[in-house]
């Protein structure tokens, strides 16, 4: 007895989306995870990936099966099918893509929500200057910014651009570094122990507040493994907040074009255990110590 | 509304014009010498731009920066997607079968602007040699085909002026372009012939120059800022004297993002031409297929932004561009579905037209989907300015342009020549090309996702053996340039005889001699209602209507 043709279809569809899903959560494509924010991120990417795995494979297994089981055979001629349209059927595949697209816009945003993304870039009663803000979170856990009293007067009319923030910070204030992008290094500034250092230190579990300034050139601060970017602008002061949540020495890489050097802009982050980080902090804090970038940094 | 067409009034009179293959190298008015004159010094730029991306794919072999220098890097990358982009997609997909089809589609015998015609295509070899005489005499811009301000402030202003000089010339060439295209469709219309009924390329090629039309004086007037600032050092765009360098980001991606779709819909249109064809079944869906493409031009104008995600955008800003940018799958999405249905049912020749254009779909469906993953902020933020975007760039605009190019030529080299093209080296062609562009672009969306930055002569070792892999895939894709090209120049002369309807279509081209004489129609131009009556009887025309292959057969 024949398969009724909608069985059949159902039992395709319903293997296609299984395969689809499959493949979105077992197929590793991204760098480990080492920042709050980089396992939220894996969320969405994994949807995605699951979504575009299943419309990928239906719409080339569909193509290829036309291309097979329609092909025009030897010797054989005239016109096919007289099919100009069917109502029902494009109804059919404009809902569907517009529901999933709202689903997935939905859905990404409530995942920017949660890396803290929707924190006010620019805040017209927040700092300038020396860039002298902190970011805290609210009770809530959504991410808050506040101008300190620290330091020099606030200008009201200056504005700070802010990257994503790191709503979900766990425990303490956060660390504040100072980032200066140049071509072609990153040079970053502990103000709290007057630290001028190549690399980035910062400890596990601890949030960290990047206060980045460019001197030449558009420079972006990219770490993979924290799932981060942000443009450092020339005349925009950015915050960018994150917590490190894994011990190890990351890449930080320039990702926007800034001369000819770009590629060997790199820098390393290291995210030390707690002791560790106290150690390294204890051993720099006394004085202003410049450590050279390493070969790798310099290019 | 349509005109009468008056006789014998865009073309010059032939005697006063070179005959034979000189007529290619005139000022001639002919829309369809001026359609050849496009393909062809598009194709030699193509070559031109593929030897530069051959040249980035070599220094790239390694992860060291040891074939190029670092500045000549730069240069060579600038270089390669200027080229690409401004001298090979955009004027062939509109020039040249823009100005080839057009006029045949709406029943016209030559464009609305015959001297502003071949004044927008005699603007392109200037501004190409002068691009590329720059490298050698000034040396090229550094910056990117995104000419950042204020890197492109800071590096040699000789070339980054001359990159921009070329650019407004080419601008205008558009302009010009989108001007007579629109002028032609809505102007130059056979009486009786309704919008509704024209051929898909039509109403892909009104979108497009709409987009010309609103997008690229956006772009010229910004270059203009941005030289004001290179020669006179005024501060548009420069923060160290009070300028704005995100401002420019918005101006030029207002431009930048609808010039995907600026070579992406004349691409669709040609895809909408040959599967109907190729398969024997009328284009599925055809009133969708013309509100799709007026959707994605309203859409493609309002998503800018979602190329700054990382830069100084707002929460509100990045909420309304990645909603607005994700839509944009939906007219697309009901296009490829339409395109299947076309497929469905038919009498399906797989030759290497309809090979390309399969192709074409299979890529742009992938390039599509990790565009919708782009338009998501959070995606964004990790993969912008990576190989990821390289990889999904090169889906849409090669994948997506530069198959259904090749598919197309395939497709009308017998009416262009009155010969065919062979059909093993064809196939030939289109595997070596198929194999090679995935090899070469698929990988790339790994090394985005892991850590590799777009735009480096340089990279971390462990992306060495992917890169190779990678560089392994251009290789094959500058080879199978090969068999194109001794293909089209020996089927040319010694092809077989086309005759004047080899594929037994349907819309008007083919309702003339191969090659159609000066003005098109020996008589007068039929009326061709129903260009893809594939497969339906003659019972179900409407009223005064006909099929092209009605008006053949009865001899007019």
């Amino acid at each position: 007895m024949p398969i009724p043709s909608a069985v059949l279809s159902l039992v395709v569809g319903m293997a296609l989306v299984l395969s689809g899903l499959w493949i979105g959560q077992n197929v590793e494509l991204l760098p480990v995870a080492a920042s709050l924010n980089a396992p939220i991120y894996d969320q969405l990417f994994k949807v995605l990936f699951s979504i575009g795995s299943i419309l990928f494979i239906g719409i080339f297994g569909l193509l290829v099966f036309s291309l097979i089981r329609f092909r025009r055979r030897e010797g054989e001629s005239g016109d096919g099918v007289a099919v100009e349209g069917n109502l029902q059927l494009e109804i059919f595949w404009t809902a569907i893509p517009a529901v999933v697209v709202l689903f997935v816009g939905i859905y990404s945003y409530d995942i920017y929500d949660r890396m803290g993304g929707m924190v006010p870039l620019s805040d017209p009663h927040a700092m300038h200057g020396s860039m002298i803000t902190s970011q805290e979170t609210d009770g809530s856990g959504n991410a808050v910014i506040q101008a300190s009293v620290l330091g020099t007067p606030p200008e009201p009319s200056a504005r700070i651009w802010g990257g994503i923030g790191s709503a979900q910070a766990s425990a303490g204030a956060p660390l504040p570094v100072e980032v200066t992008a140049l071509q072609f290094a990153f040079l970053f500034h502990y103000p709290q122990g007057d630290i001028t250092s190549g690399e980035l230190h910062v400890q596990k579990g601890q949030p960290v507040e990047l206060r980045m300034e460019a001197r030449d050139v558009i420079h972006a601060f990219w770490v993979p493994e924290f799932r981060l970017k942000q443009d450092v602008i020339p005349g925009q002061p950015t915050l960018l907040t994150f917590t490190p949540t894994r011990a190890g020495s990351y890449p930080i890489i320039c990702a926007e074009l800034c001369g000819p050097y770009h590629g060997g802009m790199r820098s390393t982050v290291v995210v030390h255990e707690p002791d560790e980080f106290a150690t390294w902090f204890e051993k720099n804090n006394t004085a202003t110590v410049a450590t050279a970038p390493s070969a790798s940094s310099t290019g | 509304m349509t005109i009468t067409l008056p006789p014998q009034t865009s073309s010059s009179p032939p005697g006063l014009q070179p005959q034979g293959w000189l007529r290619y190298l005139s000022f001639s008015l002919d829309h369809k010498v001026i359609g050849l004159q496009y393909m062809v010094a598009g194709f030699f730029f193509y070559l031109v731009g593929g030897a530069l991306a051959g040249m980035i794919r070599a220094e790239l072999v390694s992860p060291i920066s040891d074939f190029l220098s670092r500045e000549v890097y730069n240069e060579v990358l600038t270089l390669h997607g200027t080229v690409m982009i401004f001298l090979w997609i955009v004027p062939v997909v509109n020039g040249a079968f823009g100005n080839y089809l057009i006029p045949f589609y709406v029943g016209a015998r030559d464009m609305a602007f015959p001297r502003l015609n071949a004044v927008a295509f005699w603007l392109i070899p200037p501004a190409g040699f002068l691009l590329i005489a720059s490298y050698f005499i000034a040396g090229a811009a550094q910056s990117g085909w995104t000419a950042y301000p204020p890197l492109s402030l800071t590096t040699p202003a000789a070339g980054q002026v001359v990159w921009i000089l070329s650019v407004l010339l080419l601008g205008g060439s558009s302009i010009f372009g989108g001007i007579n295209f629109i002028a032609t469709i809505l102007k130059m219309r056979r009486p009786g012939l309704k919008m509704m009924q024209l051929p898909m390329y039509c109403w892909a090629m009104l979108g497009t120059s709409i987009l010309v039309v609103l997008s690229t004086p956006v772009l010229a007037g910004t270059l203009v800022l941005l030289s004001f600032d290179i020669i006179a050092h005024t501060g548009f765009f420069n923060p160290a004297l009070g300028g704005n360098a995100v401002v420019y980001q918005h101006l030029f991606w207002f431009y930048s993002h609808p010039a995907v779709y600026i070579m992406v819909l004349p691409a669709f249109g040609l895809v909408s031409e040959i599967l109907p064809v190729h398969a024997r079944k009328p284009l599925f869906g055809y009133t969708t297929m013309v509100y799709s493409i007026l959707g994605i031009v309203f859409l493609g104008l309002i998503v800018w932004a979602h190329h700054m995600f990382t830069s100084a955008t707002p929460p509100w800003m990045r909420l309304f561009f990645t909603i607005a940018t994700a839509f944009i799958a939906v007219p697309t999405g009901i296009k490829f579905f339409n395109w299947l249905a076309t497929l469905w049912g038919g009498k399906i020749a797989l030759n290497s037209a309809m090979l390309f254009s399969c192709a074409f779909i299979v890529h742009f469906v992938f390039g599509g989907i990790t565009g919708v993953a782009l338009a998501q902020v959070p995606f964004d933020i990790h993969v912008h300015d990576t190989y990821f975007v390289v990889g999904h760039f090169h889906y849409v605009v090669y994948g997506g342009t530069v198959f259904v190019i090749f598919g197309s030529i395939y497709h009308w080299f017998p009416k262009f020549t009155g010969r065919m093209l062979n059909e093993d080296l064809g196939r030939f062609h289109f595997l070596i090309t198929f194999i090679g562009f995935n090899l070469c672009f698929a990988p790339q969306h790994w090394l985005g996702l892991n850590g590799m930055p777009r735009r480096v002569a340089e990279y971390d070792p462990q992306f060495t053996l992917v890169n190779q892999i990678s560089s392994v895939g251009a290789l094959l894709m500058a080879l199978s340039t090969l068999p194109f090209l001794i293909n089209v120049f020996w089927s040319a002369f010694s092809g077989r005889v086309a005759g004047d309807n080899p594929w037994n279509a349907l819309t008007p081209e083919w309702l003339t001699t191969s090659p159609p004489p000066v003005e098109n129609w020996a008589g007068e131009a039929p009326l061709v209602t129903h260009p893809y009556g594939y497969g339906v009887p003659p019972g179900r025309i409407d009223l005064g209507a006909a099929t092209g292959r009605e008006i053949w057969s009865s001899g007019q």
